[in-house]
């Protein structure tokens, strides 16, 4: 066996050292096990073995393609201590199998990606993160970073930096490294420490107003600035400091916010309701819309304080455009009557605002709605409640009730009982003024008529006088 | 009123802007600082992101209004006419101040200015030129600008926005005219469209001039890009897919960009109250990636979306959707499968698909492989067939959907 070569690289982010001193070794067939790498500030190639190798001897044999030189030159930045042997083992491998990087599942090849990978992403978010100071020296303005990177990146970073900042004077500070630009050539220092840097900018408060400001409270999605913006590197940016306050402080500036639209009576509100019912007619929100005559809006006072809500419009609804003009409509009236509630004071409207039906000869038979039309016209439903904002709103029959509470509903169960609603005001459940006229047994169908003129007198009960 | 100070102002216009959801910085031209009296440099490709808000948002442009007075009552937006939030103006002057003082301290990438319509159309847009006017011939800036132009301005101001800008940019607003009348009334979906037309054939002209005559002038080398507001009109996802199917052929976008209305303080009474989800907006993002990168066609992506509604399912991604829908389409063998029917198989991004189509030229994939190329091998196991590894029945089972689906309160937990 082979004795153990040991390759000492002149600092941690010594490529070119590496790729030398690798060239040599694998021209000569040294197996990756056989070699130890390290490094030192003396720059002393090969300390341990210096006779063994000598540099200039002809790698040209050594053929590795273009995109190995340059995941190595990233994944070499990379703090792990055996980046060197496990790209020396690729470099190995790659002599016996050319195509060997176009297999990324390969384990070894995908380690070194992810180191890659890792590098790359500590290059981009140093070129995010870092943030100047100004300072004042004896030559005028200097622009001072202090950064603190996660890999040996600094110097490969440097010409970032450069192209961007060019007629700038500036400096930054790393543990590892320091680099002074003078608008004309980089120069190298040691490392260096926090305190080095300047500990202030006037315009910082400035940039906190910025980033304060243009943040949404109404949107809140902590996960992915944390993903982005690692809590690692909060300690270095100035306006990272206000994080906290604006999380804790967004949900109550939403919550003020709905409140006072809520409170506040918009001046446009007739306006808004002509508006909407002028887009409501042209909707295509679901299928129904191609088999009927037209939409059939709501109706009644945009500032009406109770609100009734059907099913559908019916044959004679479709046809005239108006809501509950039908059988079932008289059968409304008619109670509305009884429980004392003036129709003309009320906001009438329906779940779904187009007329499903099945043809059978020449009629056409009221079809049920189902789950998705009715989802899909509640847009609508919510739109004219934000206009009318009603103290209360009765559900008549279970798809009403479904769009009202955004729940199926048991009728029979739940009528006659206030339940509070989630934009504000109460919800009343009762049967639909269409099931009266189809009970067979007058007897029943009169008490059941005198149980929805009750129901209807309990929700006018609720209306704050 | 007393004289606001550049901090106050700063203050009304960010906050007036950031309603926009546009941040890029990307897709211009390389470019850099070295040989000039000033500072900063673009690049082709991504723009970087110098910090991000508690909103998930990146930060990577000074983005703010040059006044938020506005001559327009447009619902929707916070700087109409009837609103009553205070009111701010910008000179040009402290405009290009903030941007070098911000770009020297390596906070930013470069301005996104857009204003309020004040006086005229023109009047507007002369005031936003001069900041980039400036900030390109007084200070040799090379960063990012991107302008957003006024459909209704003379052409020759919009002209001279694009010879000193990255990208422009015109909203269309809303993704249904019908919500543009009610919400917009004195907004016209012709004339916005319109703009973006003649500014698609002016960057046309100037890149094939660049073609011929290196001196030629560059003209908004980031392209052009718009923003739809999700939720404040009647529009379902599958009427703002095609829309923005259309936009993207019609206009030669290199964005549209999708913005959960959110409530605004002093709210229009036209308006929702309640912000739909965001996750909506993010699977209308998903969407939009799935038309640009993975050959879905916008009948595609549709057909993932609920008959009925026409809504995108708002637990699973529309990639999945999709694919729980079209079974028939699954499994897709790794191994000899076509690089569109790749594509398909929810879980696998192009990168994985593109290593996949480059190790089995030299071998054939096992599941290790797969797993070691993705993110979670058991939410795609169903779909694939390996060397070693078939999904037998998993495909027609039923219950397919809570194996795949991720577990809900991953996404709720920031989604609200």
């Amino acid at each position: 066996m082979a004795a153990l070569r040991t390759v000492t690289l002149s600092g941690p982010d010594d490529v070119a050292g590496w790729r030398d001193a690798a060239r040599t070794l694998a021209a000569q067939g040294v197996a990756p096990g056989a070699v130890i790498w390290q490094t030192g500030e003396s720059g002393d190639l090969f300390a341990a073995a210096p006779a063994s190798i000598a540099i200039a001897e002809p790698s040209a044999r050594l053929r590795v393609p273009r995109a190995f030189i340059d995941l190595a030159g990233a994944a070499l930045l990379h703090r792990d201590p055996e980046r060197f042997a496990l790209l020396y083992a690729a470099l190995c491998r790659l002599q016996a199998h050319p195509r060997l990087l176009d297999d990324e599942a390969d384990p070894l090849i995908a380690r070194i990606a992810t180191m890659a990978k890792a590098v790359r992403r500590d290059i981009h978010k140093m070129r995010a993160f870092l943030r100047f100071r100004e300072t004042h020296d004896d030559d005028g303005l200097r622009y001072i970073a202090w950064f603190e990177p996660e890999h040996h990146i600094v110097r490969a970073n440097a010409g970032f930096f450069v192209d961007r900042f060019a007629a700038m004077r500036w400096s930054i500070l790393t543990p590892e490294l320091s680099l002074h630009w003078d608008g004309e050539t980089v120069r190298e220092g040691p490392g260096a420490t926090r305190g080095d840097a300047p500990a202030d900018d006037a315009i910082e408060a400035v940039w906190q107003t910025y980033y304060a400001s243009i943040f949404n409270p109404a949107r809140i999605k902590i996960g992915a600035m944390l993903k982005e913006m690692p809590k690692r590197y909060w300690k270095n940016m100035p306006e990272t400091a206000l994080v906290p306050s604006l999380i804790a402080d967004a949900q109550a500036r939403e919550r003020r916010m709905i409140d006072t639209a809520r409170t506040q009576r918009g001046g446009n509100a007739e306006a808004a309701w002509h508006a909407l019912r002028e887009e409501a007619a042209g909707c295509t929100r679901c299928p129904l819309y191609k088999n009927a005559t037209q939409t059939v809006f709501g109706e009644g006072p945009t500032s009406a304080a109770m609100m009734l809500v059907g099913e559908q419009p019916g044959d004679q609804e479709d046809l005239a455009g108006r809501a509950f003009v039908g059988p079932a409509g008289q059968m409304l009236d008619r109670a509305l009557a009884d429980a004392g509630v003036d129709r003309a004071q009320a906001y009438v409207t329906n779940a779904v605002k187009h007329f499903k039906f099945e043809r059978r000869g020449k009629r056409r038979i009221h079809s049920k709605p189902n789950a998705g039309e009715i989802e899909a016209c509640r847009w609508w439903y919510e739109q004219e409640r934000l206009v009318v904002k009603p103290q209360v709103t009765v559900a008549l029959g279970a798809t009403a009730a479904r769009s009202v509470f955004g729940r199926p509903m048991t009728i029979g169960r739940e009528r006659g009982a206030a339940h509070e609603l989630p934009d504000g005001g109460t919800g009343w459940v009762t049967v639909h003024p269409s099931y009266l006229l189809r009970l067979p047994d007058k007897a029943k169908a009169a008490e059941e008529f005198e149980r929805f003129v009750e129901d209807l007198r309990g929700a006018a009960a609720l209306l704050r006088r | 009123m007393a004289q606001l100070d550049v901090r106050q102002k700063l203050e009304i216009l960010a906050d007036a802007a950031k309603y926009d959801a546009s941040c890029a910085s990307s897709g211009s031209i390389k470019r850099d600082s070295r040989g000039g009296k000033g500072i900063g440099s673009t690049d082709q490709g991504m723009g970087i992101c110098h910090a991000y808000a508690p909103d998930g948002r990146c930060i990577s442009l000074l983005k703010v209004l040059l006044t938020n007075s506005c001559i327009f009552d447009c619902h929707y937006c916070i700087n109409r006419k009837s609103s009553n939030v205070r009111r701010a103006r910008f000179t040009a002057r402290e405009v290009v101040d903030l941007t070098i003082a911000f770009y020297k301290r390596n906070y930013i990438e470069g301005l996104f200015l857009s204003s309020g319509i004040i006086r005229s159309a023109n009047y507007t847009m002369e005031q936003i030129v001069e900041v980039a006017r400036s900030l390109r011939e007084d200070h040799d800036f090379r960063g990012y600008i991107h302008l957003k132009t006024i459909p209704d301005a003379d052409p020759a101001l919009v002209e001279a926005a694009g010879r000193h800008a990255d990208r422009v940019s015109i909203n269309v607003e809303l993704p249904t005219i019908g919500g543009l009348k009610r919400l917009a009334p004195e907004k016209n979906a012709g004339r916005i469209e319109g703009a973006m037309g003649a500014m698609t054939a002016s960057i046309a002209d100037h890149s094939d001039a660049r073609r011929r005559y290196r001196a030629a002038p560059r003209f908004a080398p980031a392209g052009q890009s718009t923003q739809m507001i999700v939720g404040a009109d009647a529009a379902t996802d599958s009427d703002i897919v095609h829309r923005a199917a259309t936009l993207y052929g019609r206009f030669d976008l290199k964005r549209v960009y999708y913005s959960a209305f959110s409530p605004i303080p002093d709210a229009s009474a036209v308006l929702p109250l309640r912000r739909p989800p965001l996750m909506r907006e993010h699977r209308l993002y998903q969407s939009d990636w799935l038309m640009r990168f993975y050959g879905f066609a916008p009948g595609d992506v549709a057909a993932a979306a609920d008959e009925t509604t026409g809504m995108l399912p708002l637990d699973i991604d529309p990639k999945l959707a999709w694919a729980l829908r079209f079974r028939a389409a699954f499994p897709v063998d790794v191994n000899t499968a076509a690089r569109e029917r790749l594509l398909r198989v929810p879980g696998l991004g192009i990168k994985a698909v593109d290593a996949i189509l480059s190790i089995r030229r030299w071998r054939r994939l096992r599941l290790d492989d797969v797993a070691r190329l993705t993110v979670s091998i058991a939410r795609l196991r169903p779909f694939i067939v390996a060397a070693d590894w078939s999904p037998t029945a998993l495909v027609d089972r039923q219950d397919l959907r809570p194996l795949v689906a991720p577990r809900p309160e991953q996404f709720e937990l920031f989604a609200a």
